[in-house]
């Protein structure tokens, strides 16, 4: 079987195509493509996603413009029916910004621009994107980005580990991150915002540098979820 | 009418930007800098009789990110 997905373009994406073909390589279906100007989603959609780059040149605060387009009411009504939605490093921050996620993202924490492959530990496995991760199983996912430093208030922090919904923490010092945090998912588990890359490491390497095939497995895990519903 | 609208980050806040600002300063020679932060700062031209409420919704919806900034509103009426 395959899922139903689409992704969302914003003016300033740049790994719109990179997250299409990383779904379409593990559905075997096309991903469907969306302009932030539309209104509304396609019909009968499995999975959104949001994808990483510099949506409106980042102006105000990162995703904070993106956050107020059109296809972002239909997203979070989307989101509200419990469509899965995922958002990857700018996504991530479209995610906090239009509050479908807690927290924020700030300037990391020393200042540069990190991009790199990270060692992240998988926190949460019962989401439909981390299912079928080992609980405390490391993977080796790429991280791009300026504005990754995870922030939300102690008690907001406190809930989310409560809830057990820190999907993923760093492995290693990266950006600055409250309590490690690389992502996290919604109350219900069907929103998952990560600032690191799953659709740049989809196939195995032939050098470790280069990447893996960590990611795929959280699209595998949609599939799977599907299926099993 | 015309309003400035000045998001700060709260406190607690850690504010990288102004730190780097605040190393620079001290590398320009300048001493007895104890902190720097950055904030922001909004003008926005307003029909007149715009009142306080709706600009506060400005804020709350767009202008800031309330989770992390705090704003503070001048000029209303």
């Amino acid at each position: 079987m395959a899922y139903r997905a689409a992704v969302i373009t914003f003016p300033g994406s740049n790994c719109d195509r990179d997250m299409a073909t990383a779904l379409e390589a593990v559905s075997g279906a096309p991903a469907i493509r969306v302009w932030h100007g539309d209104a509304e989603l396609p019909e009968r959609l499995d999975l959104i996603a949001l994808p990483g780059g510099f949506s409106y040149g980042d102006y105000l605060r990162s995703g904070a413009m993106a956050a107020t387009s059109p296809i972002m009411r239909a997203v979070v009504a989307a989101a509200e029916r419990g469509v899965a939605v995922l958002g990857v490093c700018n996504g991530f921050q479209v995610l906090t910004e239009a509050r479908l996620l807690p927290g924020a993202l700030l300037r990391n924490a020393g200042q540069r621009f990190i991009c790199r492959t990270v060692a992240l530990t998988v926190e949460n496995t019962a989401s439909p994107f981390t299912a079928g991760y080992a609980h405390g199983e490391t993977i080796r996912i790429p991280v791009a980005h300026h504005d990754g430093n995870y922030y939300a208030d102690a008690e907001t922090l406190d809930r989310l580990e409560g809830e057990g919904r820190v999907a993923f923490r760093y492995a290693e010092a990266v950006n600055g991150s409250a309590r490690d945090i690389a992502g996290v998912v919604s109350a219900n588990g069907r929103v998952l915002g990560m600032m690191p890359h799953p659709e740049r490491a989809i196939e195995p390497a032939a050098h470790p540098s280069l990447g893996g095939a960590d990611g795929r497995r959280l699209f595998e895990n949609v599939l799977a979820s599907l299926a099993a519903a | 009418m015309q309003v400035r609208v000045l998001v700060r980050l709260k406190p607690g806040v850690l504010d990288p930007q102004g730190r780097a600002v605040h190393h620079a300063l001290e590398g320009l020679g300048f001493e007895g800098v104890s902190d720097v932060r950055v904030g922001r700062l909004i003008e926005l031209d307003l029909a007149d009789g715009t009142d306080e409420a709706t600009i506060r919704q400005m804020c709350e919806k767009l202008l800031a990110n309330t989770v992390i900034e705090s704003f503070s509103i001048e000029g209303a009426a």
